[in-house]
């Protein structure tokens, strides 16, 4: 390789970071949902693309980027806690496969039915005015969008850690996860707990999804691949570890990102090349539980 | 979508034995002349998957070719059909499709794909049973031995008269400093060697050449690389979501300001997806725009049929194409009077015809057709409608000096 300037290797860590914080909010919602109910949600990938769709929605009534920033996650949190009622809810406690196989054929309906509402074409999401183009970061040009991204990830990240750990709720939360016997005989009403956990999941997966709208638009398949990837940055990371989902989403995008710079072609085979590596050395994850699967 | 899974009228078994019975009765005049059997064309398209909406817009291109020959009274009274299947954008389910078509249906002829690969697995199939196959997507490959048989003829332009037009256009009017960004398949790798043979005369200098998987959603890792290298030209090659993503997030990280981006197939569908702003001032090549009605006769017919069939719309660069193939072999019907193999080859074999964007003739060599390229800029303003996204800068016309000599494929000249 020749040519690689410092200041190209820093511009190239900061793509890889802006990308990896796509990976961390939709890792971050998978782990939260797998941590707290054990349920494999594979239509995570569609509640991200719900969330780019309910986005442009959102944008067509408004006229309002910021407002659209609001609601499409809402809209998308809203829709999930509606599937965990109806659909998830029934198969808790008959083991990993059920949900798991539930949640992968709700992905395909609800791609179907945004192709049937929306067309297979995929629809323009215009980056809005106030972040479009390019900013010169010292070491070169750098979209201001996906600064934005990086800044939205870090609140939001800050925001669900406030939750978790300093809020009463966040408490009872992470005390269902550990024991929910223990918790309903505390009498909590632990199926509400549950309700909220996959709502806060859905709906962070719908913020990734409105977020990665400017970047490449809004498409009913957008989902499917990125949920491969989200599985090993969620693998990687431990399952059902939040901190993990993190770690690995950022080291997943720099893993791109540095590929990328050497052999473009081999970006996707590097994400599960580092997988497999990971999973030889310590087959829990980053900072996974060990058996958590079984 | 709640259907009701209960039918109108309860069915019985009765109800579908004189039902049958009724069917056997009314079709039975229809029997005694064999010949009268219509015309059937198979077409095999890339229904669903990320060419969905391409594929949907060739099969009513498609629809309207064989809806005019009917009106205008088929071939003595014989009508033609459309059987449109869904190849999946993959070869072997293509393949199996095909043979289905040929030994199911009995078609006459099979017209269609839109991806390199997948059409040499539609033309290996058709030409060992002997079945006329005319292609709709671009290849190379496609017109070479030993791939090309006699029964294979494409009408959609190859990658070298596309990446040939618009490199020629763009090397001398951009500049010489070019970095290659393409699809790691066969379209991809075909494009890039069309813009350096077109190069070669003219003395580019490529200063990167970069592949990415099919079906990438993210470019960003790509582009500041492409920025620090400050080239005069990107050369996009790659094709449906791929280039709609990577034309926007190369306007994102603000390359336009030292770079024009050249696309060899610039595509109506993904400018419409991508929207204005990321398309902007972007250059590249086009088999068909329908703003070319202005000034050809035959496109401006072409258009106001689709407008009148399809709510005032107006055809694609790639559903054009499915129009086309469909016309053509059923001209090579009447004009050889027959459905006959060798007899339509024949017919079709040096056919001057203008469907729908000016003079074209299949070269005899090759069953290539010989056809003129529009060079077009992508519009961010003044544009009179959704529809009015392109302006022609130039049009390369039809020259079978653009195309790779009959003896570079390997055919006896």
């Amino acid at each position: 390789m020749s040519g690689v300037s410092p200041d190209l290797l820093a511009l190239q860590v900061f793509a890889g970071l802006a990308l990896g914080a796509v990976y961390v909010l939709l890792a971050t919602g998978m782990s939260l949902i797998f941590g707290m109910l054990t349920v494999v949600n594979f239509a995570h990938g569609a509640f991200y693309m719900l969330g780019a769709y309910l986005g442009l929605l959102a944008l067509d009534a408004t006229g309002n980027f910021w407002a659209a920033l609001v609601l499409a996650p809402l809209g998308a949190a809203a829709i999930g806690m509606v599937a965990e009622r109806t659909l998830i809810r029934r198969l808790y406690g008959r083991g990993i496969d059920y949900p798991l196989l539930l949640t992968f054929g709700l992905a395909y309906i609800l791609v179907e039915l945004v192709r049937i509402a929306f067309g297979t074409q995929g629809l323009p999401f215009d980056t809005p005015d106030a972040l479009a183009g390019a900013v010169d970061i010292g070491v070169g040009y750098f979209p201001l969008y996906r600064l934005f991204v990086i800044a939205v990830t870090i609140l939001v990240l800050g925001a669900l850690w406030l939750f978790l750990e300093r809020t009463p709720y966040g408490l009872i939360i992470r005390a269902g996860a550990r024991d929910p016997e223990i918790v309903r005989v505390l009498g909590i009403d632990v199926a509400r707990v549950w309700l909220v956990v996959f709502g806060l999941g859905t709906g962070i997966a719908g913020l990734a999804g409105l977020l990665a709208a400017p970047l490449q638009g809004a498409s009913p398949e957008m989902g499917n691949s990125i949920l491969a990837e989200a599985f090993v940055v969620t693998v990687v990371g431990g399952m059902g570890s939040l901190l993990g989902a993190v770690a690995a989403g950022l080291l997943v995008g720099l893993v791109v990102s540095m590929t990328a710079l050497v052999a473009p072609e081999m970006e996707q085979v590097a994400i599960f090349a580092l997988m497999a590596l990971v999973l030889l050395v310590r087959p829990q994850g980053f900072f996974g539980r060990a058996g958590l699967m079984s | 979508m709640a259907e009701s899974f209960t039918p109108p009228i309860r069915l019985t078994r009765r109800h579908l034995l004189g039902a049958s019975l009724t069917g056997i009765v009314l079709s039975r005049p229809a029997i005694p002349r064999a010949q009268e059997s219509p015309i059937r064309i198979g077409f095999p398209v890339p229904l669903t998957g990320p060419y969905a909406t391409e594929a949907q817009d060739q099969v009513r291109c498609a629809q309207l070719a064989v809806d005019e020959f009917n009106a205008s009274g088929g071939l003595n009274g014989r009508r033609a059909e459309l059987l449109a299947r869904d190849d999946k954008l993959n070869p072997g389910e293509a393949a199996t499709r095909t043979l289905e078509l040929i030994e199911k249906d009995k078609v006459d002829f099979i017209v269609g794909s839109l991806s390199a690969s997948v059409q040499l697995a539609v033309n290996n199939v058709a030409r060992q049973r002997n079945v006329i196959y005319n292609s709709i997507s671009q290849s190379d490959q496609i017109d070479a031995l030993p791939d090309w048989s006699r029964t294979t003829f494409h009408e959609a332009m190859t990658p070298h008269m596309t990446a040939g037009a618009v490199g020629r256009y763009a090397f001398g009017k951009y500049g010489k400093r070019v970095v290659f960004l393409s699809a790691d398949y066969a379209y991809g790798a075909e494009m890039v060697a069309g813009f350096k043979a077109a190069g070669a005369p003219l003395g580019i200098e490529v200063l990167a050449e970069l592949k990415h998987p099919l079906g990438t959603t993210d470019f960003s890792t790509l582009m500041p690389r492409i920025a620090a290298l400050k080239p005069d030209i990107l050369c996009l090659c790659n094709f449906g979501r791929d280039q709609q993503i990577a034309v926007k997030q190369a306007t994102d990280f603000g390359l336009k300001r030292t770079t024009r981006i050249v696309i060899p197939v610039i595509l109506y569908t993904a400018r419409l997806a991508a929207g204005p702003q990321a398309y902007e001032g972007v250059v590249g090549g086009t088999s068909y725009y329908w703003g070319i009605e202005s000034s050809v006769p035959s496109a401006k017919a072409f258009n106001d049929r689709y407008r009148h069939a399809y709510d005032g719309k107006v055809p694609s660069d790639y559903g054009a194409l499915g129009y086309a193939g469909v016309r053509a072999v059923l001209a090579g019907a009447a004009r050889a009077g027959t459905t006959a193999t060798d007899k339509v080859v024949a017919a079709l074999e040096g056919m001057k015809y203008d469907f729908y964007k000016g003079a074209e003739t299949y070269r005899a060599c090759d069953h290539q057709a010989v056809q003129s390229l529009f060079i077009v800029e992508s519009k961010s303003k003044d544009m009179s409608g959704p529809a009015d996204v392109f302006s022609v800068l130039a049009t390369d016309p039809a020259n079978e000096a653009s195309l790779l000599s009959c003896s570079a494929e390997g055919h006896a000249s």
